[in-house]
């Protein structure tokens, strides 16, 4: 049981994670094509504000305080009664009330195999490819270091 | 008796007016559009951010063409926003060992694991302007290289495995990590009050400080341990939640100079290091702060405090751009109660510093007037 809860709650972690790296017009395309229902009841937001980024002390020592960024959450509750949350950087609200009805819709059983194929896995593809394209770019860059010989012996 | 004197409503305005206009400039030219700042001009928005100490690349950008291009203008426009917004509370600290790593190089070492990237980077350009840019020349698609996605530990950690380098900052077990948003500076300060001040520091300022150090006041002889710039995940513990929500990513610069130490009666012979860390691609900016960073620790590591790099008052207090513009620009707006005060006052010092040096003249004076 304990199991359970705990993939449970890594699985909505990842959508929640996907959801908020993504951005608000493809959430909106998928949406649509989905046709999800978008009606609920908003318990808090779309509002915008601030969080403080922390670092550590060369990398992983103390934490201290870096700087702000622009975060938007969203709460909602579906007439079925699920309630779901979004924080995402940036001060889109229109996708923090849809990823909000996403992570309420993931958590009702019936829906959740509805979310993870229609929205989260083509977002997470999108993201991969996005990754694996910028790692790809970068890995161009890298130093091949060869030695020159000189001399006779 | 006190004489308020308005005026100038008109003037403001009109100025405003024209201030609008010279911004927007010739109408034949087309309107710059945010986006295009953001992908175009992305180093000049990294240093809005980083400086603004806000990450938020669109409003950066609005703050750059409503400031016609002034940095620092625009800077205090995003800091003047930041203080609008409510605060849902800090994140918990970045991982930068799990970067999407765009670059990564080091200065001391030649073979590390995931190598050198070197990114986009200027170096090794020759710096000659570019005609074909300017004819608006089409730029091909940068080249790829398929290859297993390899760990890329800190140098740090590298260098920690033989023991002869300082670990990681650490603070007291019970210490709450400061912030300057909320509390007043003091001095002596903890370095990471210290760290946060600098990464929102003017980089003029600190560039110029880190290359002081260099030059000799307060020599340390430094090496580019590890430069990262890639993004990092966010996430933030909410009440409403069992687990820390994720954000989405930021890209941030880290900087990890290694500095030679022939150590003190506090600590033995080793490298010791400082830090820099700061929104978007950022590098100048991070080397000069971790080259500042590792200056101020002069007193923590019983090195003699003898340069302006080390005096911790002097820098923290003086690299806010904002505070800085802000006093010094003040002296540009109606001062005239002040000065006639002032005019009066060096009046009646020059006529007594006239009569005690000339006192016939003086005299001969009075005796005219009269």
């Amino acid at each position: 049981m304990r199991g359970q809860e705990a993939r449970d709650q890594a699985e909505r972690k990842a959508a929640m994670a996907t959801l908020a790296q993504s951005s608000g017009d493809d959430i909106v395309r998928l949406w649509n094509e989905a046709g999800l229902p978008s009606e609920a009841e908003l318990l808090r937001g779309p509002e915008t504000g601030l969080v403080t980024m922390r670092g550590r002390i060369g990398g992983g020592g103390a934490p201290f305080n870096v700087g702000e960024a622009t975060v938007t959450r969203a709460t909602v509750r579906l007439p079925s009664g699920q309630v779901g949350h979004c924080y995402a950087l940036g001060r889109d609200k229109q996708k923090a009330r849809l990823a909000a009805i996403a992570d309420a819709l993931w958590q009702d059983p019936a829906r959740r195999n509805e979310v993870e194929t229609k929205i989260i896995a083509p977002l997470q593809a999108a993201l991969t490819t996005a990754h694996e394209k910028r790692r790809a770019e970068t890995a161009a860059t890298k130093v091949d270091f060869f030695t020159m010989v000189r001399g006779e012996d | 008796m006190y004489v308020a004197v308005k005026g100038g409503e008109a003037a403001i305005a009109n100025a405003h007016g024209l201030l609008a206009d010279r911004r927007r400039g010739d109408r034949s030219v087309p309107a710059l559009r945010l986006d295009q700042i953001v992908e175009q001009l992305a180093l000049g928005v990294d240093r809005v951010m980083s400086e603004g100490s806000l990450y938020d690349r669109e409003l950066a950008a609005l703050a750059i063409v409503q400031a016609r291009g002034d940095m620092i203008e625009a800077i205090f426009l995003v800091r003047a926003y930041r203080t609008t917004l409510p605060r849902f509370g800090y994140t918990k600290p970045i991982d930068t060992a799990n970067m999407l790593v765009e670059r990564r190089v080091s200065a001391t070492y030649k073979d590390l694991p995931g190598g050198q990237l070197l990114g986009p980077t200027f170096d090794y350009t020759h710096r000659l302007l570019d005609p074909e840019l300017a004819a608006g020349a089409d730029v091909a698609e940068p080249l790829r290289r398929e290859t297993e996605a390899q760990a890329m530990p800190r140098v740090s950690a590298i260098l920690a495995r033989e023991g002869l380098i300082e670990p990681d900052g650490e603070m007291p077990q019970d210490h709450v990590p400061g912030d300057i948003t909320r509390e007043p500076l003091e001095f002596p300060m903890a370095r990471d009050i210290r760290l946060q001040a600098l990464s929102r520091g003017d980089e003029g300022f600190l560039l110029a400080l880190g290359y002081s150090t260099q030059r000799g006041y307060a020599r340390n002889h430094p090496f580019v341990g590890e430069i990262r710039i890639g993004e990092v995940e966010l996430e933030l513990d909410v009440p409403e939640l069992p687990f820390a929500v994720p954000l989405g990513s930021v890209q941030v610069t880290e900087c990890q100079m290694v500095n030679q130490f022939k150590g003190s009666a506090k600590a033995p012979p080793q490298f010791t290091r400082g830090y820099g860390m700061v929104f978007g691609q950022s590098e100048r900016k991070a080397m000069a702060m971790a080259l500042c960073d590792r200056a101020l620790r002069a007193s923590e590591l019983g090195e003699d405090v003898v340069a302006a790099a080390q005096d911790e008052e002097f820098v923290i207090s003086h690299s806010d751009n904002v505070q800085a513009t802000g006093f010094v620009e003040h002296l540009k707006l109606p001062h005239y109660v002040d000065f006639q005060a002032e005019l009066d006052l060096v009046r009646r010092m020059r006529a007594e510093y006239e009569a005690r040096e000339n006192p016939t003249k003086v005299e001969e004076k009075r005796e005219a007037a009269e």
